[in-house]
């Protein structure tokens, strides 16, 4: 049994961390609004917006296994982090189709087909809308044992966004193995926890 | 009535803010704000002031023909948005850094398979040949671009001045590498092999629109953008044009080009502007005319040899440009 509750009331904490989440986007609008990303902010903020959902993301995985260890912080705000990864993959594609693609059809075609990480980091963006039409609790009970099924989206989604920046940098490649090591750990992780399964009772959802 | 002229004895000469600080307030400004948000160290704004040499305001005669429709882009940013490694590789690093180069005394020697050999000095470059404007489009094989007037003279009447000799097929370029004075070599991570080396097939050199710039705006050129002597070659991507030189060969090989070593699939010897050949990793169709801003991104279309089409396809006659990048 967990010690009685003292911390502030459920939506302030929740209303912290929805805070916590939108920083880096209001730290970038306020970046833009004051000219620190020179004449040409598209790019940071490409870089910026990308590299946050995939740092969430890094957050999400880490949920299970943490929780597993007692540290259940992350898993409670779990949902949550799952749709900032989803936001700021958003604001990412939102940028590109009004930067770099003018909102064309026949450039997003070309860029599609032509480009193995475009075509990995839309992947990986379809791979999420699902996961965030279906966060609500309506939703999960609606889908049932399915929605765990669904939910499991989200490891191809992890290594398509891996395989965008990869393929995308051109000389520093250290951030990619970084990104590499966590992924791999925290999709090892689960691996090792299916094979168990069978053997003890679930606690904690993947 | 006598004009009357007002002084102000407390305020020394010494006192008044270098021109080109003044006119580098906002990104110096943006510069530090920037570093603020980053949480590094607060680069000074008067250590920058105290190093930058004064740049000189320039005679020379106004573009007359070669005026372009477009928008010059505002000199803040051909001043603070710079591609220069050798102070760092981001955008305002050249800006930041690029003060602590020395750009006088400065040679240029000029060599190979000429029939006089010899050197440039500052005041060869500045008052040894007519100046005059020319307000070019610059496209950087990222695909944002600019319109910057520059202020020189055509690399062929630097050339003719050494008279090249009939063997001679190119001409190689070369920057200064100072390794004390330039920052971005000295990082572990500086993925160039110094000094930053680019080359020309000589018809291309003889070009009239092959420029050698020595000041942009009216005045001398901001260390940032390539003091005290850079090429400008319009019709290429912006690599081509080499910034503060130190050394012109004549050669009869084509030369080793930096960005060609360096990533040979990516960038080629040529680096033509053209649409219809892509970076591997993006598409070359559409440029951002800088300033470009979320709302606003100035997306324009890129036009074959950057618009110089008509005064230069001619030079590639017969060639494949999709091999000869």
């Amino acid at each position: 049994m967990t010690a009685p509750n003292r911390s502030a009331a459920p939506w302030v904490r929740y209303g912290a961390v929805v805070v916590l989440c939108l920083l880096p986007a209001m730290v970038m609008t306020w970046q833009l609004n004051t000219g620190q990303l020179g004449p040409d902010p598209a790019k940071y903020l490409m870089q910026g917006t990308g590299e946050w959902s995939l740092r969430v993301l890094m957050l999400v995985l880490l949920a299970a296994p943490l929780a597993q260890r007692g540290w259940h912080v992350l898993f409670r705000y779990r949902r949550l982090l799952g749709l900032t990864v989803f936001a700021y993959a958003c604001l990412h594609l939102l940028l590109f189709a009004q930067v770099y693609v003018g909102w064309d059809p026949v450039i997003l075609l070309e860029e599609l087909s032509e480009r193995p990480y475009i075509i990995a980091g839309f992947s990986a963006w379809l791979l999420l809308l699902p996961l965030a039409l279906t966060s609500s609790d309506a939703a999960r009970r609606y889908l049932g044992r399915r929605w765990r099924q669904l939910h499991r989206l989200v490891y191809p989604a992890a290594v398509l966004m891996w395989l965008h920046i990869v393929w995308l940098v051109r000389s520093d490649l250290g951030e990619a193995v970084v990104y590499a090591v966590a992924i791999t750990g925290l999709l090892v992780w689960r691996v090792r926890r299916y094979r168990k399964q069978a053997r003890r009772s679930l606690r904690y959802p993947l | 009535m006598k004009k009357r002229i007002y002084t102000d004895p407390t305020i020394a000469s010494s006192d008044i803010t270098p021109e080109a600080v003044f006119l580098n307030r906002r990104s110096l400004i943006q510069a530090s704000a920037g570093a603020m948000s980053i949480a590094a160290g607060l680069p000074s704004i008067s250590a920058a002031s105290a190093e930058s040499p004064p740049l000189q305001a320039l005679t020379f005669r106004a573009d007359a023909d070669r005026s372009l429709a477009d928008e010059q882009t505002p000199y803040e940013a051909v001043t603070s948005y710079n591609n220069f490694y050798e102070f760092g590789t981001d955008k305002s690093d050249p800006a930041r850094h690029a003060h602590a180069m020395t750009t006088d005394p400065w040679t240029v020697k000029v060599g190979g398979l000429v029939e006089e050999p010899g050197e440039l000095h500052v005041e060869d470059l500045l008052r040894g040949f007519d100046l005059e404007e020319r307000i070019y489009r610059f496209r950087c094989v990222e695909a944002w671009s600019m319109v910057v007037p520059w202020i020189g003279f055509p690399l062929s009447a630097l050339l003719q001045r050494f008279s090249p000799r009939e063997e001679g097929r190119f001409v190689e370029f070369k920057t200064l590498y100072r390794k004390r004075e330039m920052r971005g070599t000295r990082s572990f991570t500086s993925i160039i092999d110094w000094p930053y080396r680019e080359g020309l097939r000589l018809d291309e050199a003889m070009h009239p629109l092959a420029f050698l710039a020595v000041g942009l705006y009216g005045k001398t050129l901001p260390n940032q953008n390539g003091a005290p002597l850079r090429l400008v070659v319009p019709w290429k991507y912006g690599f081509k044009s080499i910034k503060s030189i130190v050394e012109i060969n004549v050669t009869d090989k084509q030369p080793r080009t930096s960005w060609q070593m360096l990533q040979p699939r990516e960038y080629g010897f040529y680096a033509n502007v053209n649409p219809d050949v892509d970076h591997p990793r993006w598409s070359q169709r559409f440029e951002r005319r800088l300033p470009s801003s979320i709302f606003n991104p100035n997306r324009v279309p890129t036009l074959p040899f950057n618009g110089y089409a008509e005064q230069v396809a001619g030079l590639y006659e017969g060639m494949d440009l999709a091999q000869f990048y």
